[in-house]
């Protein structure tokens, strides 16, 4: 079997771009660069490496992020959703409760009267990621990766 | 009774290429390097803290099988790992000066209630928290 290490290399350079860029417009083929692969081929490694296509991985870090932003008491969920990078709040919304299991005002109310726990950041950043399950997701969803259009394919 | 914590493991795809990174770029000290045969025993220490060693070590025989070995190497590839946390007294300096020298950093410092901190990446893939209280 070929080494594998070199592939998860290049993967990691790409994943570890989402998690520093999430917000921003990512596109599929600019991740690939990162990880010197052609697109298809890139999001198959992804997925068999991380679980989940590179355009998952990216939809479920920016609602982690939402779901920080609003446990630390920011008020406005169309900010949050703005600010992780959603471009309608009604794709952030049922993103949220697809990921958390109930819409994002709700989460905001429940957390905001729990205070923090004594936990370093980087471990809550880690380990508190939304866990439904990404085959759950829907196959057509608002996608900045055009994923969408392609449909059937996982 | 047990007192101290003395050692802990970070485990890296290759030593040398380790070596440089710990000591040229996040400036440790470095404690062992002795060799056993096949084996190579390389510690370094954070700058402030020499009593303390960070093991850096190349999973394989004898210590782990080759299967095995295979399987912590790519979770360390695959950036799976997070050994330490590290301290810092100035978070915002450190992370200049180390991307400056092509560390990776997983995310700039950011104030949190109990400090800034940052989150960077060693050579093999291990992630670590930078924090200044």
């Amino acid at each position: 079997m070929r080494d594998p290490i070199p592939v998860f290399i290049h993967l990691l350079r790409a994943k570890d771009l989402i998690d520093r860029e999430f917000a921003r417009e990512l596109d599929v083929s600019t991740l690939a660069h990162q990880a010197y692969a052609s697109t298809a081929h890139f999001a198959r490694c992804f997925k068999q490496a991380f679980g989940e296509t590179p355009h998952q991985y990216l939809r479920r870090r920016r609602i982690e992020r939402a779901g920080e932003l609003l446990r630390g008491g920011e008020p406005s969920v169309t900010e949050v959703s703005l600010e992780v990078g959603f471009h309608s709040l009604g794709s952030f919304s049922s993103a949220f409760r697809e990921l958390h299991g109930e819409p994002p005002a709700a989460y905001a109310r429940r957390w905001r009267d729990a205070s923090p726990p004594a936990i370093p950041a980087c471990f809550t950043l880690m380990y508190t990621r939304p866990l439904r399950a990404p085959e759950r997701l829907p196959r057509t969803q608002a996608s900045s990766f055009r994923e969408a259009r392609r449909r059937g394919r996982q | 009774m047990i007192e101290k914590l003395t050692h802990t493991t970070v485990w890296v795809l290759d030593q040398d290429e380790a070596y440089e990174f710990y000591t040229q770029k996040l400036e440790f000290q470095v404690n062992t390097d002795a060799r056993m045969d096949d084996f190579r025993w390389l510690t370094v220490s954070p700058p402030k803290q020499p009593d303390h060693e960070i093991i850096l070590l190349e999973p394989g025989p004898p210590m782990m099988d080759e299967e095995s070995a295979r399987q912590v190497k790519a979770l360390v590839a695959k950036g799976m790992l997070g050994a330490a946390a590290f301290e810092t007294t100035d978070c915002r300096g450190t992370y200049a000066k180390l991307s400056e020298r092509g560390v990776s950093f997983l995310s700039e410092p950011t104030t949190r209630p109990w400090g800034t901190e940052a989150t960077l990446r060693d050579n093999s893939g291990n992630w670590f928290s930078v924090t200044e209280r």
